[in-house]
């Protein structure tokens, strides 16, 4: 490790990180064993894929790093063509590929 | 979020799945485990559950694969990035096999390269992970009469890819034994987790030949995008995306991680009203 960060501070990084995303990772799972959760929690946590995947990646979706942080119209036109897709044939390989042919042809197209 | 927004995305909602689905697969409104599969002749849903748990790892395996696509470029990257930033082999190694989960392996690299301290290092990392408990609240009813072992395993390799791909197949399918959900989870665990561990271990090592110009930056949005598309089959389910996308831009200037942990919830709960509406409707009629 160069400069002033040593390599204790990085091992005590990875092992704190370890450690406590794992403890996230099982919280539920483990901590609740096969008890029930209460039937509000359930019907919120149904949504927990469609609610967070899209939440996570609308920003970069938005505000790709890639073109300064600006609204790029070919990475938009991809995530659209990737969710039409994706609903339309409700498969996720057809989705993909909808999406990089899109992203790669209009990157090609627009320079 | 007052309920007038709601109606009008759900109403929004009910008029483009009449739209793009001209003839609606006959699903409930949502499904629980164990639920009666309404397309229970279907070849698909016949062969998931003619599996034997080896089958199911199989099956999950080779659903894995085209994720590869991400995967092993998005490892490299990772490699090659700590590298840069001073890594030995040794630390790449451990962010990659202990924390495995690559966006906070990027942030916590990030951060210690810009020289900030352990603890902040330590819990923007963490903040970044901390939707994976939602997961695991959300694996739960799926996982009932699992043993503690399982749990511990299921819980080291719950990341993004692994989790959207096994709910999707658990929710397609919810008549599965527990054998063959355990079986296709492990199977699109090591499909994802041993590519990640290898392709950081290359991008460490051989790394630099990677070109900068494929626009790399955007295969995880594509690839998240394209697993949850075939999800949104309910109004519910479109209000709940709909919603959290929104919160999700509209927070967007807080610190990394925190603007979904609020918009997440936010959007779940939607959809959990828009549920609870659509079963009135339907005992109303």
């Amino acid at each position: 490790m160069n400069g002033a960060v040593s390599d204790l501070t990085v091992w005590i990084v990875i092992v704190a990180l370890a450690i406590g995303t794992f403890l996230i990772r099982w919280s539920f799972l483990g901590a609740l064993g096969d008890r029930d959760l209460p039937a509000w929690a359930l019907r919120m946590l149904r949504y927990t894929p469609v609610a967070v995947l899209p939440a996570l990646v609308a920003p970069l979706v938005m505000w790709p790093e890639a073109a300064g942080g600006e609204p790029d119209p070919a990475r938009l036109s991809a995530a659209a063509a990737t969710l039409v897709v994706g609903v339309l044939t409700r498969n996720v390989i057809l989705a993909i590929l909808a999406g990089g042919s899109t992203l790669f042809g209009l990157l090609y197209v627009l320079g | 979020m007052d309920c007038t927004s709601c109606k009008q995305c759900c109403r929004e909602c009910s008029e483009n799945e009449s739209v793009m689905a001209p003839s609606p697969v006959p699903s409930p409104p949502h499904q629980r485990p164990a639920a009666d599969d309404p397309a229970a002749d279907e070849p698909a849903v016949v062969r998931a559950l003619a599996r034997t748990p080896r089958q199911a790892f199989a099956h999950g395996i080779v659903q894995s694969l085209p994720f590869m696509i991400v995967i092993v470029p998005f490892a490299l990257l990772f490699g090659v990035v700590a590298v840069e930033a001073g890594m030995d082999l040794a630390q790449v190694m451990g962010f990659s096999v202990l924390v495995l989960a690559g966006a906070s392996q990027f942030t916590a690299v990030q951060l210690l390269s810009d020289q900030a301290p352990a603890l902040i290092v330590i819990l923007s990392g963490l903040a970044v992970n901390l939707r994976m408990a939602m997961y695991s609240a959300s694996l739960v009813p799926w996982l009932r009469g699992a043993t503690g072992g399982q749990r511990l395993l299921i819980a080291y390799a719950l990341i993004d890819q692994s989790y959207a791909l096994s709910i999707q197949h658990y929710e397609r399918h919810p008549r599965l034994s527990l054998p063959q959900r355990l079986g296709y989870f492990a199977g699109t665990a090591v499909a994802v987790c041993v590519p990640w561990m290898i392709a950081s271990w290359l991008g460490a090592t051989v790394g630099r030949a990677i070109s900068d110009d494929i626009a790399l930056d955007f295969a995880m949005p594509i690839t998240f995008l394209a697993m949850i598309a075939p999800m949104l089959r309910t109004p519910a389910h479109l209000g709940a995306c709909f919603v959290a996308v929104l919160a999700a831009l509209l927070l967007a200037g807080l610190p990394s991680g925190l603007g979904l942990l609020i918009a997440a919830p936010i959007g779940m709960a939607t959809g959990a009203m828009l549920e609870v509406w659509a079963e009135r409707r339907q005992g109303a009629t």
